[in-house]
């Protein structure tokens, strides 16, 4: 056996490594997303399903008051359109998510983990190349909604974008997290039923909680614990140009929480996969 | 030790009497399941080293450890004398790997598979690109770069992931049992390519196989079995070790664990 004489510790990644590495994330992420026309599709029509014909559908029925961010009555369609944002980037984070339960259940994975630069950085760039692409599909859905009369202030459409990011990175985040506990595509897919239905039920998206608390105080409470409905409403008003705080807060806070819990979960030191036993796992 | 840039710098010589890789005392666990016992080897540097076991013997989970796809707590690796636990950062960039699973994107070409792992090693696309072009004509390939990966065939997808795997001009290539699943000329001619990449780039092969007609004579053999190292030597020092007449047989007798005092 041959001596390893010690080697000069310093080594540093070059900061442009960095930025190569967001890069090609972004860019498979793209080619992938541009490859899967279905999935740009259905993430458009799916929304564009609820705005033409739920909301519609429950114009005359469901009355919205004068509530903030609205300095008027609104039309239906209107109020449930930042729930329907909302919607499309829960479908993309957790989509996003089923496509690293795919890396891993195929072993592409592996290629991502073997990269010498930081675990943590790989993830981050995961995320935001989901965002990116789930940018694309928002703005596909409100360009839509605009010529069906959703029509927003025009500084909305910039005012949005730092609420999106963060929406976008907790509700990614928080498909990461779910994505380090499945190791069949099978069970995660059958897994985001059970998230995406009750998480955009449970919140805001659809009624002002105003009038979900007077039709059910528990339920009430349990649309204000879900962290979508933060996400909704920080949406909602950035939309019209405001900021809300405690809806930042929250969602700035479980993005945090989600983030750090998936950065660990995929730790090779203390994460799932070094306990759950054999190698396939991290595949 | 400068830093690799984004563009493709030159290979980095290894330092005389380091080894590409080192691997002393491991012993990983799951649960209670022992997978690796006071595991060590080496390879040095411009060797191939044919690492034997049968199925189970621990090979890819030595494999995991190597890459940090999780930590070994016990022991230490070393890749060109980084600790992969300490400076993971420099040993991987060090490191190039194949693993038994296929892990190329089927829906993505050639080209752009391995441009996606030539950004995460830090290599820019102008570069990789030219670094991918210079590499799938050296083996052949130069001409199916616009293919997507999912109408190659079996041997010419692992000829890229080998490929792949030297994008970002290693110095240790690690292959996890490359061979599964290809007939014997596409077997024989992965086999070549390697041995040649020893031969003309100076790199060190860690070759995982339970396949002993792809060790030759001169080759460094390490055998595995139940996660422990039963030989460590030259192909003719197993020979001699043991009495038998070919590897086959030296390899069973070291496998059998009624012969374990032959190790």
């Amino acid at each position: 056996m041959s001596e390893h004489s010690p080697r000069p510790a310093r080594f540093r990644l070059p900061l442009a490594g960095f930025l190569i590495v967001l890069t090609g994330i972004c860019w498979r992420e793209g080619l992938r997303f541009l490859n899967q026309r279905g999935r740009f599709l259905s993430a458009l029509v799916r929304p564009l399903v609820w705005l033409f014909i739920f909301a519609a559908g429950f114009r005359s029925v469901l009355g919205v008051s004068i509530i903030p961010p609205y300095e008027t009555y609104v039309l239906y369609e209107v109020y449930v359109t930042p729930g329907l944002v909302a919607m499309i980037q829960l479908f993309n984070g957790l989509q996003s998510s089923l496509s690293m339960v795919y890396d891993r259940e195929v072993g592409a994975m592996r290629i991502l983990l073997v990269s010498p630069y930081p675990r943590w950085y790989l993830l981050v760039c995961k995320l935001i190349a989901g965002i990116c692409v789930s940018l694309l599909q928002v703005y596909a859905f409100l360009a839509v909604a605009w010529f069906w009369e959703v029509e927003l202030p025009r500084i909305g459409y910039f005012t949005v974008i730092p609420a999106l990011l963060l929406t976008g990175l907790m509700l990614g985040a928080m498909g990461l997290l779910m994505s380090s506990l499945f190791r069949q595509m099978e069970n995660f897919a059958s897994v985001m039923n059970f998230v995406i239905f009750p998480m955009f039920f449970a919140s805001s998206a659809l009624y002002p909680l105003w009038r979900v608390q007077e039709s059910s105080l528990t339920l009430w409470w349990i649309c204000t614990l879900n962290p979508f409905t933060y996400a909704v409403e920080l949406i909602r008003f950035a939309l019209y140009g405001q900021f809300a705080p405690l809806p930042a807060l929250v969602v700035a806070g479980c993005a945090s929480v989600f983030l750090a819990a998936s950065i660990l979960a995929y730790d090779p030191s203390a994460g799932v996969m070094a306990r759950r036993g054999g190698p396939e796992t991290a595949k | 030790m400068t830093a690799r840039t984004g563009d493709l710098s030159p290979p980095t010589v290894p330092e005389a009497g380091v080894a590409a890789l080192d691997v002393r005392g491991v012993t990983h666990a799951f649960g209670a399941r022992k997978a690796l016992d006071d595991v060590s080897l080496d390879v040095p540097a411009g060797s191939f080293t044919a690492l034997l076991g049968p199925n189970g013997a621990g090979k890819t989970t030595l494999f995991s450890l190597i890459t940090r796809l999780y930590d070994n707590r016990s022991g230490a690796i070393h890749v060109l004398g980084f600790d992969v636990r300490r400076q993971p950062a420099a040993a991987l960039s060090r490191l190039g790997v194949v693993f038994q699973a296929r892990t190329l994107d089927l829906e993505l070409s050639v080209l752009d598979n391995l441009l996606y792992h030539a950004t995460l090693h830090g290599v820019g696309f102008r570069a990789g690109r030219r670094r991918a072009m210079e590499l799938l004509a050296q083996d052949g390939l130069a001409d199916r770069a616009r293919d997507r990966v999912r109408n190659l065939s079996g041997g010419q997808m692992r000829r890229v992931e080998i490929v792949r795997a030297l994008m970002h001009r290693p110095r240790l290539l690690l292959l996890d049992e490359p061979t599964v699943g290809l007939d014997i000329a596409s077997r024989a001619a992965l086999v070549a390519q390697v041995r040649g990449l020893v031969a003309s780039e100076g790199i060190g092969v860690l070759w995982a196989t339970h396949i002993i007609e792809e060790i030759a004579p001169g080759d460094r053999v390490v055998v595995l079995h139940r996660g422990r190292v039963r030989a460590n030597g030259t192909y003719e020092g197993m020979l001699a070790q043991t009495g038998g007449e070919d590897l086959s047989a030296a390899f069973l007798r070291l496998v059998d664990d009624t012969g374990e005092a032959a190790a």
